[in-house]
């Protein structure tokens, strides 16, 4: 069967609690900050909300069940999306399905973690079984030598160089450097990108997010609410969402994307050459590079080709990740799978301050996420365009 | 207090009346006697600490032990061998324990001990001594003394291929010390016969023939040196064990001292 | 090749002892399969009892029919690599000591993809043979080796964490007297200890093989009499700070039943057997527990060579059977209260070994020499359980097949 529409379901009003390194804060308080900064923005108060879809690593002993009365909100939907990297594609489906059925008439999505010291080490070592079992034995590499490999393999087969991933992270640095919020401020040159500490081959310190504590949140409502409140929205032309995609492949070259990049395209009635911005999920640049291939901007193989081809700046011919993206911005736990959504909403609704691309109205916004043992379990994307009142 | 006890006790205080210790050290290193190992072994002494003022015991200090009635320096009774397992009263326990205190010879053999490991001791030996003390009296310790108890480690069984080599009496000599009516037998080896003594007629025939008749024996003695042939007494007194064929004991003797 | 180790120089009495770090330690109780493969030497993967999928890392399901039917077995140990990284930053104690670390990504030709360690000598695109081995954690890991042996191979730092080799090493033999003594002194050394250290109990008492073990260079005659605390603590407090292996061979042996044994000889064989391994537990334990690493040379394995009567008596020796069934569950605790202090357990089960207590008995039995190459070869290999000699890995076969047909078989007459 053909999937329905989003027609008549938008998402609205987003908002970024600027990050810090570490904070003491939890992440109910992370959350609270944006879910209130969110309302505030559709001058709603709480009481007027009746939805809550939450994406966070840290809250426990706390689920969003507690936290709903640990916030004071009576509900009558609630979501949990433990999907990281996927959290807002997949946190957005889902809010947008019960809206538009009439389950619910506002959601608040909403992802925040703090970081504490050491909390990064303690969050991987409970993070899966698997990674329990067979890969922190291996030399606890975390993320970094699990994206090592798979940069190791994907080098080799497709011949991308340093360089390439480079120009991804030095772009992003660029962009940052607009966005007041970024916790990176100082610019990054190809030779420092090049000469960086290594910390696992081949990955080196700029290829690699920073773990730190911020949330993010939009709202999902009817079109008509946000006609009526006279607030600039997004509608969602399409989504995709895969989990586990591919598993024979032997090592990860491919993300779920490939998988579904037909239907997303045929759903949303544009295609590649028709958008204004991409905002890949970077954790590393080499899914980046993964994403732009498998999204269909480049075919498989010609990332490495796509990328020296094109400018990545919010003022070059691909925009790409305008905030700065977590290699910049910050990797805020779960908050890290939203902040691509949040910027690229902020774009196609003329909201981007510093990092507005100019006449930005069509965006793609694609997450990735959990690597339960050697490889990404997630991939979704959407297609947002803005609607400006 | 009689008179006689009285005069001991001042004898004593005064050093007019010595003690001496016959006893070896109980340790865990000290040679115990060594049999075919298909037979049953003595057990060699050990201490195992209960506590030492620590949370097994706040306060106090103390050791269990694990011995061989015949383990470190000790007695021998006449249930020990099977020549005297029908000996009324042959148990430890049962012995009279006048029997502990009484008068002691020594008859020196140290010389030839010295010169040959295998050194026996005769009745003609014995002979040639009480030509010069006096027939041995009748209810006396009669102690061998070779200075073995001199000896260390390896040296002390002085086991080779063909068993341990250490001196002891011939069967004459215990025939005739049994003829004079004594009380017991002791040496400084790790036993009352001869290391040898297996092939002698009859076998070991300290152990036999002694408690065959009722006698006890003393093994491990040292400081056999310091006594003089004749004139000390000797206190050696088994623990109390019920049944006991022997008991690890502390051996002393009363000797003249220096102002005797 | 890998760089050969040289001898370590003298601890600098300044520094202080490196405190011992674990790697990750944690495992579900399905990769517990994988660290008893480890154990004993095996490369055991899950396979699926319905559909034949073999599935790594280890699940509770099977991923191909949902089958929950999984058996661990022995699997082919190719594998090709498909990646790797050396990893420079972990937030982990332990590796963050001996970064860089390298990782690999594997293929095994028996289907599922796995993270592994590398062997120095190999590397992406190499076709590699994989091995289980147990961690300093105690816990059962895969490592890609070269398949061809290479120069030096087992002095590859990530190697010889995985195992006890005895390179370097100051080794004590805790029982000059047992026959093994000789032979295993000598295999110690061509394998690189760099002393042995061998123990006299009853030094006033002569034995044969003394001169034997007194000509061998190398090797250091002790006192120690496993059956005395006061014995073994002082030989403790003598060598117990430079022992890195201790193998006891410490044994007491007699034959008979139950109805018939002397409860004196049972006595000293729970005395010697049993208690004999936890005196030296808790006089070098310790010592060696802290020390396990401490450079080069750090404390690694604590041996003790039991009978395979421990499985299963043989009732013309019940009672010490019963020693060895004993000193068994003894070194099993000693695994649990060693394992997350980094010291390895290890134990050797030998079949009736040729010498005078199984004089009558008909062959197959161990040679000392065999022995000795065993516990050796145990060392290098890294493991926890060997089973030397034909009636041992036969023993072990049974008891693992049906231990109750194998109580039946052996109490039944004619023994094995």
């Amino acid at each position: 069967m053909k999937r329905q529409s989003y027609d008549g379901v938008v998402v609205t009003s987003p908002v970024t609690v600027p990050y810090v390194r570490y904070s003491q804060e939890t992440a109910h308080w992370w959350i609270a900050r944006a879910l209130r900064a969110t309302l505030a923005t559709a001058s709603l108060r709480p009481d007027e909300i009746d939805g809550f879809s939450v994406s966070s690593f840290s809250l426990f002993p706390d689920t969003p069940v507690g936290l709903s009365q640990h916030l004071g909100l009576t509900l009558r939907w609630l979501d949990t999306v433990p999907m990281g990297g996927a959290s807002a594609v997949a946190g957005f489906r889902r809010a947008a399905r019960a809206v538009h059925a009439g389950d619910v008439d506002i959601v608040a999505c909403v992802a925040g973690d703090s970081n504490y010291i050491d909390s990064f080490r303690k969050l991987l070592s409970s993070f899966s079984r698997f990674s329990m079992d067979a890969t922190y034995p291996y030399g606890f590499g975390g993320p970094n030598a699990s994206f090592a490999l798979l940069t190791d393999a994907y080098m080799a087969q497709y011949g991308a160089t340093r360089e390439d991933f480079g120009k991804i992270a030095v772009s992003q640095r660029d962009n940052a450097l607009k966005n007041p919020d970024a916790i990176m401020k100082k610019p990054l040159t190809m030779e420092e990108y090049l000469n960086a500490r290594p910390i696992s081959d081949p990955i080196a310190l700029f290829d690699c997010v920073m773990p730190v504590a911020g949330s993010e949140a939009f709202l999902v409502m009817r079109e008509e609410e946000a006609n009526r409140r006279s607030l600039p929205y997004a509608r969602v032309a399409s989504t995709i969402e895969r989990v586990n995609a591919f598993p024979e492949d032997p090592i990860q070259l491919r993300g779920g994307w490939a998988m579904d990049i037909d239907e997303f395209w045929e759903m949303a009635g544009f295609g590649p050459g028709d958008i204004d911005l991409l905002q890949t999920y970077d954790d590393y640049p080499v899914i980046s590079m993964m994403q732009m291939e498998d999204l269909g901007f480049c075919k498989k193989g010609e990332g490495p080709d796509f990328v020296r081809k094109h400018d990545l700046t919010i003022g070059g011919d691909f925009p790409h990740n305008t905030s700065g993206g977590q290699l910049s911005v910050g990797q805020a736990g779960a908050a890290g799978g939203y902040l691509g959504f949040v910027e690229a909403l902020r774009q196609v609704t003329g909201l981007a301050g510093g990092t507005q691309v100019e006449g930005a109205r069509r965006a793609v916004v694609s997450g990735f996420g959990m690597i339960n043992y050697d490889r990404g379990l997630l991939s979704a994307a959407a297609a947002l365009e803005g609607v400006t009142p | 207090m009689s008179e006689i006890l009285t005069q001991m006790a001042a004898s004593l205080a005064s050093g007019e009346t010595k003690v001496i210790d016959l006893t070896h050290t109980l340790d865990p290193d000290f040679p115990v006697i060594i049999l075919p190992p298909e037979f049953g072994q003595c057990a060699r002494f050990r201490m195992e600490e209960v506590s030492a003022y620590d949370h097994r015991g706040p306060a106090w200090k103390w050791h269990n032990l694990t011995l061989n009635e015949h383990t470190g320096t000790h007695f021998d009774a006449p249930i020990h061998w099977i020549s005297g397992r029908d000996v009324p009263n042959g148990a430890v326990d049962e012995i009279d324990v006048k029997n502990f205190i009484g008068p002691v010879v020594v008859i020196d053999c140290s010389e030839g001990s010295a010169k040959d490991p295998d050194f026996v001791l005769t009745a003609e030996i014995i002979l040639e001594w009480e030509k010069e003390h006096g027939p041995v009296p009748a209810d006396s310790w009669v102690l061998m003394r070779t200075d073995w108890s001199k000896r260390k480690g390896i040296d002390y069984l002085n086991m080779a291929e063909d068993g341990p080599h250490s001196p002891g009496p011939m069967p004459d000599a215990i025939e005739l010390l049994l003829e004079r009516g004594i009380r017991g037998f002791g040496t400084e080896t790790v036993g009352t016969d001869a290391g040898q003594g297996t092939h002698f007629s009859p076998p070991y025939p300290a152990h036999f023939l002694l408690h065959g008749a009722g006698k006890f024996g003393l093994q491990c003695l040292c400081n056999l040196d310091l006594l003089p042939p004749t004139g000390a007494i000797l206190l050696a007194t088994p623990l109390k064990i019920k049944g006991g064929t022997g008991s690890p004991l502390r051996v002393l003797a009363l000797i003249p001292g220096e102002g005797a | 090749m890998s760089i050969p180790l040289t001898p370590p120089p003298k601890k600098d009495p300044q520094k202080r002892t490196r405190v011992p770090t674990l790697p990750p330690a944690m495992r579900s109780r399905a990769a517990t399969g994988i660290s008893a493969a480890a154990a004993e030497g095996r490369f055991a993967l899950q396979h699926c009892e319905e559909c034949g999928t073999v599935q790594y890392p280890p699940r509770d399901a099977c991923c191909k029919c949902l089958s929950v039917d999984l058996t661990y077995k022995d699997t082919e140990t190719g594998a090709e690599v498909l990646a790797e990284t050396r990893i420079h930053a972990s937030p982990d104690p332990f590796f963050r000591e001996r970064l860089p670390w390298r990782q690999g990504s594997v293929k095994l030709d028996a289907g599922p993809v796995a993270v592994v360690h590398l062997h120095g000598d190999v590397g992406r695109g190499d076709r590699v043979r994989m091995a289980m081995k147990l961690d300093k954690a105690g816990q059962g890991v895969l490592i890609a080796l070269p398949i061809e042996r290479t120069e030096a191979m087992e002095d590859d730092p990530t190697l010889r964490g995985l195992t006890a080799h005895p390179k370097h090493r100051r080794i004590l033999i805790t029982d000059g007297r047992n026959p093994v003594a000789v032979p295993l002194a000598k295999a110690l050394l061509k394998a690189g200890a760099s002393t042995v250290f061998v123990g006299e109990a009853e030094a006033w008492r002569r034995w044969p093989g003394r001169a034997a073990l007194e000509a061998i260079e190398g090797v250091e005659i002790m006192d120690l009499d496993v059956s005395d605390m006061r014995s073994v603590t002082e030989l403790a407090g003598e060598i117990g700070g430079k022992t890195d292996i201790l193998i006891n061979t410490a044994r007491f042996v007699r034959p008979g039943g139950v109805t018939m044994q002397d409860t004196v000889f049972a006595r000293e064989e729970l005395d010697v057997n049993v208690l004999g391994v936890m005196r030296l537990a808790q006089a070098f334990g310790p010592g060696m527990a802290g020390r396990v690493q401490d450079g080069t040379n750090n404390a690694v394995a604590f041996v003790n060579v039991l009978s395979s009567y421990a499985l299963v008596p043989d009732p013309a020796y019940g009672a010490f059977s019963a020693s060895q069934a004993a000193a068994r569950s003894v070194c099993q605790t000693l695994r649990g209260e060693y394992r997350p202090q980094g010291l390895r357990v290890m134990t050797v089960y030998t079949g009736p070994t040729d010498d005078e207590w199984h004089q009558p008995l008909p062959p197959p039995k161990v040679a000392p020499s065999a022995l000795a190459r065993d516990i050796v070869n145990g060392l290098i290999e890294g493991l926890e359980d060997v089973y030397s000699g034909d009636v041992a890995k036969d023993m072990f076969e049974r008891w693992q097949r049906d231990a109750k047909v194998l109580e039946r078989e052996m109490t039944t007459g004619g023994g094995i």
